[in-house]
């Protein structure tokens, strides 16, 4: 409890630092600086894993200190992305629709001009009305606060009824996989009003931009990816270093002993489900723009089931843990999934990993649960000597007298 | 004498047992209390009953000199309104530092967005300090309270509920597991904090009961059988025959 934040949380300068490294190598050996030596859809990649890495962040913090395993914050993430994306769509539509209609006798009403962007963006599914949800699409800055403020809504709303009703564990874990699948479900439609399964595209194309290559916009993609998950990070770290800490982490071993403390449960768990549902919704405003398209597809229920694989092979209760879970099982998911790996020959049988990567995936995940339950992240623990005494459960002897089992000495 | 706590004509069923029958109990300020009674008796489902964890079919529960029913109230509400509880198992946070679980329970501002601009000041360290000298923890305020031994995580627990500054504590059989010289620590402890507060207390053994000196109630089937010094409940036949006598 003495000394200044950084000092207490010694992971978190550590961190920044590898953060701010990674960063720098990566902008060396980018496109946009000359050498080359790193494609620029690798760049994205590793952009778009910072993202996914910050949405890591947020699951931590709901799962591994809270205890609420949610498997629906990748909807929130979509979510974000969606809202982003539709500012996008509007304004990169809106410029092309000027520029042609610019050659014209006559030139084009206002509305015309909007009729015209309807046409382009939902012809797709029939329709060229805007529907209202697209009322705020010309506007960024009001998209971009809708990126905060939708996902922090819908969850505040869903916590509110769930906490408030004690639905706790594994049935809670069911009611967020339900929300993600009727969010997704209804994304699909046609009359949606968010292009169906079509989704929305082109999102790599920033309007007023069109000038500058995609190598350069990238590299901002993904500084601005690092600069974000630095922030959460350190966000993150604040909220679980304290008091407020303390709490949540309580809430997680014994939700009823706190209540008996004093503390409202269903009030810090409302506030760490909206919290890392901002979180996610801002981080999946970031990585769509680098992905290039969103579709329903992508709030599957099978995302946020990932999302819970990835902290929980990195080591979940542990900030960093997350982050290195992310980004190591997204990365070799790409790797894997993108056939980079040379296929096995057995003979009677290849194993193509491309089709066998879920499998593998799957694997680890049980093999991680059953024998390394603090994940990757508990290697970290090796090099600082740091071990939990082994007891099984039981509690030590009753007295310094009695036996104590060795580990509980340290 | 303005009474701290008033529970009257309370009936609790669960699945058509009646845990609680019709129980009427009451403790001023600053009054050492111990409960006794054999298992089944409904010392639990009293305790429940008070903290807001189980919800009476009927009765009623008053509370301070405003009168409050709590029966509205959440658990939580309650224990801000200044009732204390100690569980029968020691619930500590095993994961958590003494120092972590004493600075969580200390009375401060419960909610999310204080706690979270929370740091303690010289004065929170100093009080916690003061804590774990009286609980006898002073040189393990740094370890991990999953380490500490049975006895050491009851008296955390105790000490927990003081720093909570409670009016009222309800104390669920904290001498369970301990060594003699361990029990004798607690009975000072409680005796202590009943100069200041009100402290009930759950008790099977009926040493440790002698040893705190005070007023008995003595529960059977969910309701009063008997109230008193320990000698006169004691020498009353039907404790003698529920309780005493087997």
């Amino acid at each position: 409890m003495t000394g200044t934040f950084l000092t207490r949380n010694p992971s978190v300068p550590i961190f920044l630092a590898c953060l701010a490294l990674f960063t720098l190598a990566v902008t060396m050996t980018s496109e946009a600086a000359g050498t080359g030596a790193l494609s620029t859809s690798f760049l994205k990649t590793l952009g778009k894993t910072l993202c996914l890495c910050l949405v890591a962040l947020a699951m931590d913090l709901v799962w591994g200190y809270t205890g609420i395993l949610s498997l629906g914050h990748m909807a929130f993430f979509g979510i974000g992305g969606y809202m982003i994306g539709m500012w996008l769509m509007y304004a990169r539509t809106e410029d092309i629709v000027t520029a042609s209609m610019a050659n014209s006798a006559i030139p084009p009403t206002e509305q015309e001009v909007v009729d015209a962007i309807g046409t382009q963006i939902f012809g797709v599914v029939g329709s060229a009305e805007f529907p209202p949800i697209w009322a705020f699409a010309d506007s960024l800055w009001i998209q971009l606060a809708l990126v905060v403020l939708v996902p922090g809504l819908l969850a505040l709303v869903f916590g509110w009824l769930a906490f408030r009703s004690r639905v706790t564990g594994v049935y809670l874990s069911i009611l967020t996989q339900a929300m993600t699948l009727a969010l997704a479900l209804y994304l699909f439609q046609n009359d949606s009003g968010l292009r169906g399964n079509n989704g929305l595209s082109g999102l790599q194309n920033i309007p007023g931009l069109t000038a500058v290559p995609q190598s350069q916009l990238s590299l901002w993609f993904f500084w601005a990816s690092a600069v974000a998950l630095g922030a959460g990070y350190l966000l993150c770290a604040w909220v679980v270093s304290g008091k407020f800490g303390s709490v949540i982490r309580g809430i997680r071993d014994d939700e009823a002993r706190v209540r008996f403390l004093g503390y409202s449960v269903e009030g810090y768990k409302l506030f760490v489900f909206t919290l890392t549902a901002v979180i996610a919704g801002i981080a999946g405003a970031l990585y769509y723009p680098q992905a290039g398209i969103i579709n329903p597809a992508e709030i599957a229920p099978i995302a946020s089931i990932y999302l819970a694989v990835w902290v929980a092979i990195g080591g979940r209760g542990r900030l960093y843990g997350a982050v290195i879970g992310a980004a190591f099982v997204s990365l070799l998911s790409t790797m894997f999934t993108g056939g980079q790996v040379p296929s096995v020959p057995l003979g009677f049988y290849t194993i193509n990993w491309v089709d066998w990567w879920q499998v593998l995936l799957g694997l680890s995940f049980v093999l991680v649960t059953l024998f390394a339950p603090k994940g990757i992240g508990g290697l970290f623990d090796l090099i600082s000597g740091r071990r939990a005494p082994d007891r099984h459960g039981a509690d030590l002897g009753p007295d310094k007298g009695s036996f104590r089992e060795q580990e509980a000495e340290q | 004498m303005s009474q701290l706590l008033e529970v009257s004509g309370v009936s609790v069923t669960f699945d058509g047992f009646r845990a609680i029958n019709n129980l009427s109990f009451s403790i001023g300020p600053a009054e050492l209390r111990a409960i006794i009674g054999p298992n089944g008796a409904g010392k639990t489902t009293f305790m429940d009953i008070v903290t807001g964890k189980t919800r009476p079919d009927e009765g009623h529960v008053l509370w301070g000199e405003m009168n409050q029913s709590l029966l509205k109230m959440s658990e939580s509400r309650i224990a801000q309104a200044g009732i204390g509880r100690k569980f029968q198992r020691p619930t500590v946070f095993e994961d958590q530092s003494v120092r972590d679980n004493l600075m969580m329970a200390l009375k401060k501002n419960r909610s999310p967005w204080s706690v979270l601009t929370f740091r303690p000041s010289s004065a929170d360290m100093a009080r916690i300090e003061e804590l774990a000298e009286e609980i006898g923890l002073a040189d393990q305020l740094g370890r991990k309270s999953g380490e500490l031994s049975h006895g050491q995580k009851q008296w955390l627990e105790i000490g927990m509920l003081l720093a909570q500054e409670p009016q009222l504590l309800l104390v669920d059989e904290p001498a369970a597991g301990m060594t003699l010289a361990e029990r004798e620590h607690t009975t000072d402890l409680l005796k202590q904090a009943a100069k200041t507060r009100a402290v009930v207390v759950v008790e099977h053994d009926m040493e440790f009961v002698r040893r705190l000196d005070c007023k008995v109630t003595v529960l059977h089937e969910g309701s009063v059988l008997a109230e008193g010094s320990l000698d006169h409940v004691t020498q009353n036949k039907d404790v003698i025959d529920v309780y005493l006598g087997r």
